[in-house]
């Protein structure tokens, strides 16, 4: 019985590592493509060329090309860039904001601030995100800023709720009671002490939120919300292939597959890098 | 619990209150004249004038706000500026295919999900567990409305099972009009699934470490046993407040899935009014479903503080 408890406890360490290298290798790949996309690509994805269109892929064009003759491989990299880039700001706001209003509701625990913030967050999140984005880009207009805004204000309350949360704990310790013996201000006191502490914490809700950014974006520019034409997005690509999809079921695998491999990956990798960060998961792990 | 039902009911109430400013102030800052828009590019200037005026939209904001929280408690939420019948009628018309299909998606991720989550707690760490949780991650990351062109091109293009999209109404009958919402449902429901069956299996393993499943174990039984008699019962709590959070995941997912599947409910209403600046239409719709979201909320909160006490103190 024992045994098998250690053998399933190293088959859980193991996995735990493998699910980060995998996703990390996963979100370095399209991290890279994106980057690689901003000196190089293989083809123009601006240009039309109607001889070459619908192409099954092939040595010239590794994924093939859509109904225009753009090449996929060159429209994915350019797409991974608009993904990325939206969901990576929209998490930088969510970030920017939510753990500054999170620390100070936590330092001025029960008072009108504290109220306040959490209220906000409650009505925000009363809002199904899905539709509150819509209406965003709807009033202000579809593209790739506005796609920001509307999913970083989503980010907001996750993160205020996270950073209140770890920080109340933090803020009954004994090293805070000592730097406040010291003279130093919750706002200092915040920064130095408190923000450090939640560091693990915050990282892997970024790296979940990104995520999560990344399918928020496709489905915006799925429904023609997000990034504009020409600027190539894979939720723009997949609705531009649902028509073709009888014919050439390639344009809409190849997009697909992109998002799935991209939000996996940093799936994957949030969840290796809990496990890893979060010593209460991992003592409970050797217990 | 009498107390804590108040406060959550007025904190209910706030939170309506302040949605239905934070919609008219977004709807306020949409940019064109809904009169104009309507009455075409080359109206006569006095007669856009007049329809403002039937309208009201030349009244402060303040009075038009007031008129419209007036009008949504009384059920009147006004004429389409498109459409020309009242709001009220097109919603009724929509919410016939829209809450249908959330909860047959609803439904279908709650019998998807727990058998997979029970499955994979009572194996934990094993073959059928990496399996199980193998398949839910993938389940979350792949986007619904791919998904959901993936079945149409599978199910409908290629073996023809399904029509690609469409609804007959609840006119043809219930069963044809089912099959019309089921691979909608399929794929609204499958990233749904995967996250409950994640939240079923770590609630079941959570509770299985308890001390009175420790004490069911000691007094003989089995470790089956214990996880039926005891432990799920208990680990169906926060699956049931994830179900209702996942509510309103699945009305504002059924926004796009019904445009994939050309299916005539809210989510293809908004999007059209959106596209033509029917901005009352908008503004009713939104309204409704945050009110549907909160009220969902509001009553898994009460079921919760019903079945666990501690959770009236204070929240």
């Amino acid at each position: 019985m024992d045994r098998t408890r250690d053998e399933r406890r190293r088959w859980g360490a193991a996995r735990t590592t493998r699910s980060f290298l995998v996703g990390g290798a996963l979100t370095l790949t399209f991290l890279s493509a994106a980057l690689l996309s901003l000196v190089w690509r293989p083809y123009d994805v601006t240009r039309l060329d109607v001889a070459s269109r619908l192409l099954a892929p092939s040595a010239d064009h590794w994924l093939g090309t859509d109904q225009y003759g753009r090449d996929l491989l060159a429209m994915v990299m350019v797409g991974a860039r608009t993904s990325i880039a939206v969901a990576l700001i929209a998490v930088g706001v969510g970030v920017l904001f939510g753990v500054p209003l999170g620390l100070s509701a936590a330092a001025r625990r029960g008072g009108w601030l504290d109220e306040f913030i959490m209220r906000g967050n409650d009505l925000i999140f009363a809002f199904p995100a899905l539709l509150l984005a819509i209406m965003i880009t709807a009033v202000f207009g579809p593209g790739a800023v506005n796609a920001i805004i509307a999913i970083g204000i989503f980010n907001i309350p996750v993160f205020a709720r996270l950073s209140r949360g770890g920080a109340l704990s933090l803020w009954t310790r004994d090293f805070v009671l000592a730097a406040r013996v010291a003279g130093k201000g919750p706002a200092r006191i915040s920064a130095e002490h408190i923000l450090p502490n939640i560091m693990n914490l915050l990282i892997v809700q970024a790296t979940i939120q990104f995520s999560l950014g990344i399918l928020a974006e496709a489905g915006l520019s799925y429904i023609g919300l997000g990034a504009q034409p020409p600027l190539p997005s894979w939720g723009r690509m997949l609705a531009e292939a649902q028509t073709m999809i009888s014919l050439a079921p390639h344009l809409a695998l190849v997009p697909g597959l992109a998002i799935v491999l991209t939000v996996l990956g940093l799936n994957l990798m949030g969840d290796g890098l809990r496990d890893m960060l979060d010593p209460r998961l991992r003592r409970e792990r050797r217990a | 619990m009498l107390t804590y039902l108040l406060q959550r009911l007025a904190s209910l109430v706030l939170t309506l209150a302040a949605a239905t400013i934070v919609i008219f102030v977004m709807i306020e800052m949409v940019p064109g004249d809904p009169a104009a828009f309507m009455m075409g590019m080359n109206a006569d200037p006095e007669a856009v004038g007049a329809l403002r005026d039937q309208l009201g939209l030349d009244q402060p904001a303040a009075v038009r706000y007031l008129d419209w929280v007036k009008g949504l408690v009384a059920g009147d939420f006004g004429v389409s500026y498109t459409y020309k019948v009242p709001v009220f009628e097109l919603i009724a018309d929509r919410i016939g295919i829209s809450l249908p299909l959330t909860l047959y998606a609803l439904v279908l991720s709650t019998l998807i999900a727990i058998p997979a989550g029970v499955f994979a707690a009572s194996r934990r760490n094993g073959a059928a567990d990496v399996s199980v949780m193998g398949v839910t991650q993938l389940g979350i990351a792949i986007p619904n409305f791919w998904f959901a062109m993936l079945l149409v091109f599978v199910f409908a293009i290629t073996l023809r099972w399904f029509s690609a999209g469409g609804f007959p109404g609840w006119d043809a009958g219930f069963l044809p009009a089912m099959k019309a919402l089921t691979l909608p449902a399929i794929a609204l429901a499958l990233p749904q699934a995967s996250i409950l069956a994640r939240v079923m299996r770590s609630a079941l393993i959570d509770t299985m470490g308890e001390d009175y499943v420790r004490t069911a174990r000691a007094k003989g039984l089995t470790a089956r046993q214990a996880l039926w008699r005891h432990a799920l019962r208990n680990a169906l709590i926060p699956v049931l407040t994830i179900i209702g959070l996942q509510f309103s995941f699945l009305l504002a997912g059924a926004i796009i899935i019904e445009n994939v599947f050309f299916l005539p409910g809210l989510g293809r209403l908004v999007f059209q009014a959106i596209t033509q600046r029917d901005l009352i239409v908008v503004k009713s719709v939104v309204i409704l479903l945050v009110f549907a979201v909160t009220v969902v909320t509001f009553l898994v909160d009460m079921a919760y503080a019903a079945v666990d006490p501690r959770l009236r103190r204070g929240g």
